[in-house]
C-alpha cells in the first residue's frame, strides 16, 4: 500500500500539450506503470488530438467520463492555474496535484474558498508532485533516485525532497510514498494532513518531514505528532541562517500565533518527540539510527 | 514589490480612504512650491524611502514656516537615512512628500495580510498606532483585533464598525473608519497586495479619521496583471545585485559572509547556507538558479557572486532532477573560464546524469574541488575559504 496514489491510479493531465506538460508527461508515462496510469489530457482547443498516444479532451469532466480517471495533475501557466484547479474540483475528482509555480496568492484564496465542502484534495501549488516508487510518479521529480520501501517523505521544497530521498535510497531505505506539498503560503495538504495519512498506512514504518521557515504548519504538525503519531519521525527545517524574514512573513506569523523561524520550529519539533537534525546531510543517517532503536 | 508612501496614499484615495493632502517632490524648490500650493501654517516634510522607521532616523520633520520647509527639505533630500530596516549604510533619500499638517488626537493601527492558517485575507487592527505591530504582538497581543474576511462577501460594514469601536475610534468618526477599513480591503484585493498597512490611522482633534501613512507590498506573481503597480516601481530602492539577478530569473540575496552558494531550488539553497554555517563558515549569498538553468544562467550567477568583494570561495550544490548534471557541469566549466575564476570552487553534483557531469568537471583541467555529498562539500568549501571563523 501507499498513500494517495498507487499503480491503479488513473490520471488526467491539465496543461499536457504545453512544453512543460509534454516533457513531464513523457517522463511520468515512462516511469513504472505510467503507461497505464496517464490516460487523458485536457485542452479545449485540441480535443480529439493526442500526445504520445494519450487522448486530449475538451474538459476535465469529459476526460473523467471517458476514462474514469479520479486524479489530475496541473502544468497550466500561473495565470490560468487556479481556474484549472477550480475545474478539477467542479468535476469532483478525488485528488488534484498542482505543479505550477507563481500563482497569484489572491487567486488561491478564492480557489481554496470554493473548495470548501467539496471532496477534492489539493496538493500544491508550486510543488514537485508525489510518487509511490515502482508504481507511479505524478510530477517533476527524478524517478530514478527513488526506491520502493517503507519510509514516508513529506516536504515543502522540491530539491530538498530529492536530497532526503537520495540519502534514504543510498543507505538502503526505500520509500512508501514521497509527497511535495509545495512552498506557497496558500496551498492544499499541509504537513499534518500527510502525516495523518502515513500514520494510517500499514506499509509506512517511519517518516522524514522536511520543513522550512515561514508560517506555523510545522509547529502545528509537531503538536499533532506528539499526541497521535505511532511511528518515528525524523525532521529537518531549512533556513536557520536565513536573514530575518521580510516583514510580511512576520505579520503573517502574528496571526498564526508563532514566529515562523527555523529555531522556533525545531524547538517545538524536538519537544514533540521528533528526531530532529540541524544538518541537512544527516537526514538519512538519523533515520537509520532511529530504525535501529 | 514595495512602493513609496505617497504612491500608497494615491491608491488609498482611489478607494475612498481619506489622506492628508500632499505632493511628491524631487527637489528643495519643488518642496517649497508644494508647501505654498498646499497653503496652511504647518507642513510635514517626509523622506520617501521603502524602509520603515523613517521618523526615528530623522527623515520626518514638522515645518511651521516656508523657511522651515526649505531647511528640512534640504536636510532630508540626499541624506543617507539610516533606520532599523535599511542596514548600517542607510538609504539615500531621493524623493520627498510634502503634506499638510494634521491635529492628531489618537494614533491607531490597521493592516491587511494573507493569513496562511485560515487561507483568507485577515484584517489586523490595534489601538496602539505609530509603533510596529510586531512589537504590539510581542508585548500586548490582547490589543490586536483580527478579522478573517470571507472572500465572497468582503469586509462587512457591521464587522468593520465593531473593530473600529474595539480599537478606540470615537463614535463620531466611526462611519469614516468603516469607509477606511472597507477601502483598504478592496485596495488590498483589487491590487493584489500581500501586505497593506495604515500606521498610524489617526483620529484628528475634530473627529476625522485619516490615513497618515500607507505601506504596501505587492504579490510579484500578480504583477503581470497590474501594470499600474509596476509603473510605481522605484529601482533606486532595490538592491542592484538583486535587480541584476531578476533579469536572468535568478533568486539572489546578498549576505555578509564569504562563501558564495549556487544551488537549484530554494529549500536546498537555504539548507546549503545552513550546512556551511554548521561547519563554521559563513554564506555570502542565497542564490537559487531555479529548475531550468543553462550555461548562460550559471555564468551570470558566477558573475553576480564575484561582484561581492568579500567572496573567498564558491560552493555549487546541485541535485539534478529536471536539470541534468552534465548541463550544469558544462555551465560551471564555461563560467569558470569566462570569468577567469580566482577563488576556490567546490562542486557537489547529484541526480540525473551525475556521472557524466563529474566527468566533464574532471576533464576540464580546472582546479575544481569535488564534494562527494553535501557534508563533504560544505567542509571542503569552509576549509577553502580560510577555515572556521
Amino acid at each position: 500500500m501507499s498513500i494517495l496514489i498507487n499503480k491503479n491510479t488513473r490520471v488526467i493531465t491539465q496543461g499536457m500539450t504545453g512544453k512543460v506538460g509534454q516533457f513531464h508527461t513523457f517522463h511520468c508515462k515512462s516511469y513504472a506503470n505510467g503507461a497505464n496510469c496517464f490516460v487523458a489530457g485536457v485542452n479545449p482547443k485540441k480535443a480529439g488530438e493526442d500526445f504520445e498516444g494519450i487522448p486530449v479532451y475538451a474538459s476535465v469532466l469529459d476526460a473523467k467520463k471517458a476514462t474514469g480517471a479520479t486524479v489530475s495533475v496541473i502544468y497550466v501557466p500561473p495565470s490560468g492555474a487556479a481556474a484549472a484547479i477550480d475545474e478539477a474540483v467542479e468535476a469532483d475528482l478525488d485528488l488534484v496535484i498542482c505543479i505550477t509555480e507563481g500563482i497569484p496568492v489572491h487567486d488561491m484564496v478564492k480557489t481554496r474558498y470554493k473548495m470548501q465542502g467539496k471532496k477534492t484534495i489539493l496538493i500544491g501549488p508550486n510543488c514537485p508532485g508525489l510518487i509511490t516508487p515502482d508504481e507511479i510518479k505524478i510530477g517533476i521529480m527524478p524517478g530514478h533516485i527513488h526506491k520502493k520501501g517503507r519510509i514516508g517523505v513529506v516536504s515543502r521544497s522540491g530539491t530538498l525532497t530529492y536530497e532526503a530521498v537520495g540519502q534514504l535510497s543510498a543507505l538502503g531505505m526505500g520509500q512508501s510514498s514521497c509527497v511535495g506539498i509545495g512552498g506557497d503560503p496558500i496551498n492544499g495538504l499541509k504537513h499534518i494532513d500527510v502525516l495523518r495519512l502515513f500514520n494510517d498506512d500499514p506499509e509506512t514504518d517511519a517518516v522524514v518531514m522536511v520543513g522550512e521557515i515561514g508560517g506555523s504548519d510545522e509547529e502545528e504538525c509537531a503538536r499533532w505528532i506528539k499526541d497521535n503519531m505511532k511511528k518515528p519521525v525524523v525532521g529537518f527545517i531549512a533556513g536557520v541562517t536565513a536573514p530575518p524574514g521580510k516583514r510580511m512573513g512576520h505579520a503573517g506569523a502574528i496571526i498564526s500565533g508563532g514566529q515562523g523561524g527555523a529555531n522556533e520550529k525545531l524547538a517545538v519539533m524536538e519537544e514533540s518527540g521528533i528526531h530532529i537534525t540541524r544538518n541537512p546531510a544527516e537526514m538519512g543517517r538519523v533515520m537509520q539510527k532511529v530504525l535501529k532503536m | 514589490m514595495k512602493i513609496h508612501e505617497y504612491q500608497g496614499k494615491q491608491i488609498l484615495r482611489e478607494f475612498g480612504v481619506p489622506t492628508p493632502r500632499g505632493v511628491a517632490c524631487f527637489s528643495v524648490d519643488e518642496a517649497v512650491a508644494a508647501a505654498q500650493e498646499l497653503g496652511g501654517k504647518v507642513w510635514v516634510v517626509k523622506a520617501q524611502i521603502h524602509a520603515g522607521g523613517r521618523g526615528k532616523g530623522g527623515g520626518v520633520k514638522v515645518a511651521k514656516s516656508l523657511d522651515d520647509v526649505k531647511l528640512y527639505a534640504s536636510q532630508i533630500l540626499c541624506m543617507h537615512l539610516i533606520t532599523h530596516q535599511t542596514g548600517p549604510e542607510g538609504q539615500v533619500v531621493r524623493r520627498l512628500l510634502i503634506e499638510e499638517g494634521a491635529q492628531i488626537a489618537k494614533e491607531l493601527y490597521v493592516g491587511m495580510v494573507v493569513d496562511r492558517v485560515s487561507q483568507r485575507v485577515a484584517l489586523l487592527a490595534s489601538s496602539e498606532g505609530g509603533m510596529e505591530i510586531e512589537e504590539v504582538a510581542k508585548h500586548h497581543p490582547e490589543k490586536i483585533h483580527t478579522v478573517r474576511i470571507d472572500p465572497v462577501a468582503g469586509l462587512d460594514a457591521t464587522e468593520a464598525s465593531r473593530v473600529a469601536r474595539a480599537i478606540g475610534v470615537p463614535n463620531a468618526a466611526n462611519a469614516e473608519a468603516v469607509q477606511i477599513l472597507q477601502g483598504l480591503y478592496r485596495a488590498f484585493v483589487e491590487k493584489d497586495a500581500m501586505l497593506a498597512e495604515i500606521n498610524p490611522l489617526v483620529i484628528t482633534a475634530d473627529n476625522r479619521a485619516i490615513a497618515l501613512d500607507a505601506k504596501f507590498n505587492f504579490d510579484s506573481n500578480a504583477l503581470y496583471r497590474r501594470p499600474e503597480i509596476v509603473a510605481m516601481r522605484d529601482l533606486d530602492e532595490e538592491d542592484p545585485a538583486e535587480i541584476e539577478a531578476s533579469k536572468f530569473d535568478l533568486a539572489y540575496i546578498q549576505l555578509d559572509g564569504n562563501i558564495g552558494c549556487l544551488v537549484n531550488g530554494a529549500g536546498l539553497a537555504m539548507a546549503t547556507m545552513d550546512i556551511i554555517k554548521l561547519y563554521g563558515g559563513s554564506p555570502a549569498n542565497f542564490l537559487d538558479v531555479g529548475g531550468g538553468a543553462n550555461k548562460e544562467k550559471v555564468t551570470e550567477a558566477f558573475k553576480l557572486m564575484l561582484k561581492n568583494p568579500n567572496l573567498k570561495a564558491i560552493l555549487v550544490n546541485i541535485f539534478g532532477g529536471i536539470m541534468k548534471c552534465d548541463v550544469i557541469a558544462e555551465g560551471v566549466v564555461a563560467a569558470a573560464r569566462e570569468v577567469s575564476l580566482k577563488v576556490p570552487l567546490v562542486v557537489r553534483l547529484e541526480g540525473t546524469n551525475v556521472e557524466l557531469g563529474k566527468k566533464i568537471l574532471g576533464e576540464s583541467g580546472l582546479p575544481i574541488i569535488s564534494g562527494n555529498d553535501m557534508a563533504d562539500a560544505a567542509q571542503k568549501v569552509v576549509a577553502a575559504a580560510g577555515g572556521q571563523k
